[in-house]
């Protein structure tokens, strides 16, 4: 049983507390004399604070004190940018919690209030009186480019935060001068809100007569929250404990440590008493980190047979106000090296323009930089079959890095681990029955039907990553993982992690990891997370590395486990070390498996000790920590089939086809919901979501009335397949999965509502593809307005 | 100025003097300390907070604590009767229909409403009864499977 539990689909550990209602997640956290904080937000996305008068505030029921940037200046250093993203000069302006003298964004935190209760909390926020001077606002980056946009940041000239380059392989002009055929689009990657269903949240306590603090928070990595807090506020790593208890999701938008997590332990290093602060959803809006917003100029130079000879880009991202804590390096990093996608191109060249403009700040969302990387690629590849008349599964093949097990390198300067994309896109075209939905399509047609298909080929990057690349690309951390073994004497099991899941499921594929390297049942082992005093450091969840890196060096700490314990039963049953042989959680000498020491056996003598070999340490217990060699590389092939009503602008999405390799599965139906969301995900962009700012910088979708989420009822099946390609680096030759559906499935859908708008003469509509903007485009189309 | 309410939840009867602004979500959360129903929006949209209203569903967030006065409220930590799981947990963790977990209460109690209505819905009737409730995790595609293995499970008389 044990050895196969690798692999099965089994049951999550998770879910007994999650679905009894018994799970404590940040705001069911309730501590004794506890006060509660509101944040009062700016109305303005670009003002000045002539004044702030808290008087009636500080008077209110309930209310314990009232802070504003002048109470805070000097006591929390600004929020820090951790991305330091080389060679781009990068700008980073100060990013004060409490605003001083100027907001810069729907959503700038102007002051706190500390009360009794929430509600007296929220009601004392309304008898604030600030009294702001609005200034002229940008909120779009190509305008926040140009001359004469109004300038957020003084000393930031032109609204610039950083001018980053890629370049590779061959000369890129060259390629387009001698092109035959060049295709080109422009592109926006609209502003996403990341919608983790758990608002974020904050609990602070602070105890003055030891100096110690602990923070429970919504986060996606504790170990980073503690760290910089300690720069921030001050209080020293080793009295400060963080911990993310259950974590409603994330997605990227609970990586940065953010103004209010740092006025929140303000509050109660001030007030000797613990104080929680928990968002409001439309605050989550406001002030919770978006996703994409840029806008991409792409072209393409192909040969007339279809052979891509070169790519070129310019793009502008929004950061928003501020460079949150990772932002500089999503458009860049994550999105520019991926440009070579899962194609042979001989040439690259890419700008990316990082601007201020006052909108929420801009962090990793799913996917982060490359879905947008993909989008561009696969939006090229499609223009260019689409010029050609060939089929888009064609000219891909003609593109295609040929199949390779052990390292290929792109010219962007990634080395991709391994892949067989004609592979996937072969498995795709048969389970999807690819030529008879073409006749099928092409029946419609005839009918006045406008069915279309969408394919993606993609590759992403993630399993973040060597430590070394981490410092040479100015992430101010390092992308290692750790974890503890720990045997007790009965043969249960912990296992302490640095990274910290909050819904992935690793509770359960840990446990799996365990049970196939040392044979014991997933039951007997509990996986600990998300708690800075009682797991070792570790930098996160986040780029699809908790099990790529996570799952490697528990892997790793598993098998010194077991060389440990070969050296202790060779020990027991007399043996010498290099007679002994070991399978599914037994130790016996070669050739007579029936007399046997289990690992369980091993554990009790270990811990008591009463017979140990000869200088062997007692306890059953390993740390590892491990920095991988490279990054991992999933990837699949996508289908997505609609058919758009050219009446009313409606698509629907009949049909969605995923083939994704993310190497061998621990837990295929935790693969498989990480599959189902995360193209969810993906479709909500291409067809429904979207942050809209109006001109003056106000929020129109300030809610969840407002912002169409993806709802059950607009979703087919999803039909999920894999093929499995190792890691040739991973110790157990998986990659990651979290974020692969979502950076596959924008540019499938996109993809398949344009192939079905052909006919009609549509080349481009910007997303998301509402009803409106199909309808519109349509009639621009038909010459109709 | 506060009201005298007496609201049962989970079969047990709390009276309590409450603000007449005071949410019926905040009255199960922070008064009575029962922290599985949750909180996700502030529009009524999420479907988080959803309970069981004298045995109908309904969004605690929509709702004031005074106007549950004499009434009986479900919660997700009562719906398990006797330490044995509901069907319609044992379903979602049959079927993976949770991830992060904080959809899953009111996801829940939502699809209790669902089957309380239609005992044996098909697929896309689930996903239409399911519409109100948000789930950022699953794609809902093993939500509604969960559902179908419950609808199962209570119509073969194992419930």
């Amino acid at each position: 049983m044990s050895a196969t539990t690798f692999g099965s689909g089994i049951r999550r550990r998770e879910d007994p507390r999650l679905i009894t209602g018994n799970a404590s997640y940040t705001d069911d956290i309730t501590l004794p004399g506890m006060l509660h904080a509101a944040l009062l937000r700016s109305p303005y996305a670009h003002a000045r604070i002539n004044s702030i008068d808290t008087a009636q505030a500080s008077e209110a029921p309930g209310v314990v004190a009232v802070y504003t940037g002048a109470d805070t200046d000097g006591e929390i250093a600004p929020a820090p940018c951790a991305w330091l993203l080389p060679d781009s000069d990068l700008k980073i302006a100060d990013y004060h919690c409490v605003a001083k003298d100027t907001v810069r964004y729907v959503g700038d935190i102007v002051a706190v209030v500390v009360a009794e209760t929430r509600y007296e909390a929220y009601d004392a926020l309304d008898l604030i009186d600030v009294d702001y001077e609005p200034l002229d606002a940008v909120v779009e980056p190509k305008k926040s480019a140009a001359d004469g946009a109004p300038q957020l940041h003084g000393e930031i000239d032109g609204n610039q935060a950083f001018h980053w380059t890629v370049t590779g392989g061959g000369d890129i002009e060259e390629a387009f001068s001698e092109a035959e055929v060049v295709v080109k689009e422009t592109i926006v990657q609209q502003r996403l809100i990341p919608n983790a269903m758990e608002p974020r949240a904050t609990l602070a306590s602070y105890t003055p007569a030891t100096g110690e603090l602990t923070v429970w928070n919504t986060t996606q990595n504790p170990h980073i929250v503690r760290f910089l807090c300690s720069l921030v506020i001050g209080v020293p790593e080793d009295r400060l404990r963080v911990i993310a208890p259950e974590v409603g999701g994330g997605f990227g938008s609970k990586i940065a440590v953010y103004p209010a997590d740092f006025i929140t332990i303000f509050c109660s290093k001030k007030l000797g008493v613990p104080v929680k602060w928990v968002e409001s959803r439309s605050e989550n809006y406001q002030a919770t980190t978006h996703g994409r917003d840029h806008v991409q100029e792409i072209e393409l130079a192909a040969t007339a047979d279809g052979k891509i000879t070169g790519l070129r880009a310019t793009v502008w991202a929004g950061m928003g106000a501020y460079l949150s804590t990772a932002a500089p390096g999503i458009p860049t990093i994550l999105h520019g090296l991926m440009l070579s996608g899962v194609y042979d191109i001989p040439a690259i060249h890419e700008d990316v323009y990082g601007l201020y403009t006052n909108t929420t700040p801009v962090e990793a969302y799913r996917g982060a930089g490359r879905p947008e990387a993909t989008f561009m690629v696969e939006r090229l590849v499609d223009l260019l079959a689409a010029k050609l008349g060939l089929d888009p599964a064609e000219v891909r093949r003609r593109n295609f890095i040929p199949k390779f097990d052990n390292g290929h390198d792109v010219v962007t300067g990634l080395t991709y681990d391994s892949g067989n994309y004609d592979g996937a896109l072969s498995k795709l075209l048969g389970e999807s029955n690819y030529e008879q939905l073409r006749a099928e399509q092409a029946e419609a047609r005839k009918h006045g039907r406008y069915i279309g298909l969408g394919l993606s080929t993609y590759v992403e990057i993630c399993g973040l990553g060597p430590s070394q690349v981490a410092g040479a690309i100015g992430f101010q951390g390092g992308l290692w993982e750790s974890a503890i073994v720990r045997f007790h004497p009965s043969g249960k099991v912990h296992v302490m992690i640095g990274t910290s899941p909050h819904g992935q499921g690793e509770e359960t594929t840990f446990a799996q990891i365990i049970a196939g390297e040392l044979g014991v049942s997933p039951d007997d082992v509990k996986v600990i997370h998300g708690d800075t005093d009682n797991t070792p450091m570790g930098w996160g969840t986040y780029g699809s590395r908790t099990t790529a890196v996570g799952g490697a060096a528990l892997a790793l700490a598993a098998r010194k486990i077991r060389d440990k314990a070969k050296v202790i039963a060779a020990h027991l049953l007399e043996a010498a070390v290099e007679d002994m042989d070991y399978d599914d959680g037994k130790f016996f000498v070669k050739g007579s498996p029936d007399s046997s020491k289990t690992i369980q056996d091993i554990a009790l003598m270990a811990n008591v000790a009463w017979n140990m070999p000869e200088g062997v340490e007692a306890g059953l217990e390993a740390t590892t920590f491990y920095d991988p060699p490279n990054f991992v590389f999933p990837y699949g092939a996508h289908l997505a089939v609609v058919e758009v009503d050219a009446d009313s602008g409606n698509v629907e999405l009949k049909r969605y086809v995923a083939v994704d390799d993310c190497g061998p599965q621990i837990n295929p139906v935790i693969v498989e919901g990480q599959v189902h969301g995360g193209i969810v995900q993906g479709i909500g962009q291409a067809l429904w979501e979207e942050g809209v700012y109006d001109d003056d910088g106000q929020l129109l979708t300030g809610t969840m009335l407002d912002y169409a989420l993806p709802r059950a009822d607009r979703l087919p099946d999803i039909e999920v397949h894999s093929t499995v390609t190792p890691s040739p680096h991973h110790p157990l030759g998986v990659k990651g999965i979290g974020e692969a559906g979502t950076i596959a499935s924008t540019a499938a859908v996109y993809n398949a509502v344009i192939d079905a708008l052909a006919p009609l003469g549509v080349e481009a509509v910007n997303m998301p593809l509402t009803p409106e903007r199909v309808w519109r485009s349509i009639q621009a189309a038909q010459g109709r307005n | 100025m506060t009201i005298p309410v007496s609201i049962t939840v989970n079969g047990r009867r709390y009276d309590r003097e409450v603000e007449p602004r005071l949410l019926l979500v905040h009255f199960i959360r922070d008064v009575l300390g029962l922290t599985g129903t949750k909180v996700g929006c502030d529009t009524s949209q999420c479907g988080s907070c959803t309970v069981l209203l004298d045995g109908v569903s309904a969004k605690a967030c929509t709702c004031l604590a005074v106007q549950a006065d004499g009434a009986s409220v479900t919660t997700i930590e009562g719906l398990a009767s006797d330490s044995e799981l509901h069907p319609l947990q044992e379903s979602f963790w049959n079927k993976h229909g949770l991830q992060c977990g904080y959809c899953t209460p009111g996801m829940i109690m939502a699809s209790h409403e669902l089957l309380r209505c239609n005992a044996d819905p098909s697929a896309e009737e689930i996903r239409h009864g399911l519409e109100g409730n948000m789930c950022r995790c699953t794609g809902y595609q093993n939500i509604v499977r969960s559902v179908r293995e419950a609808a199962e499970t209570m119509q073969g008389g194992t419930s």
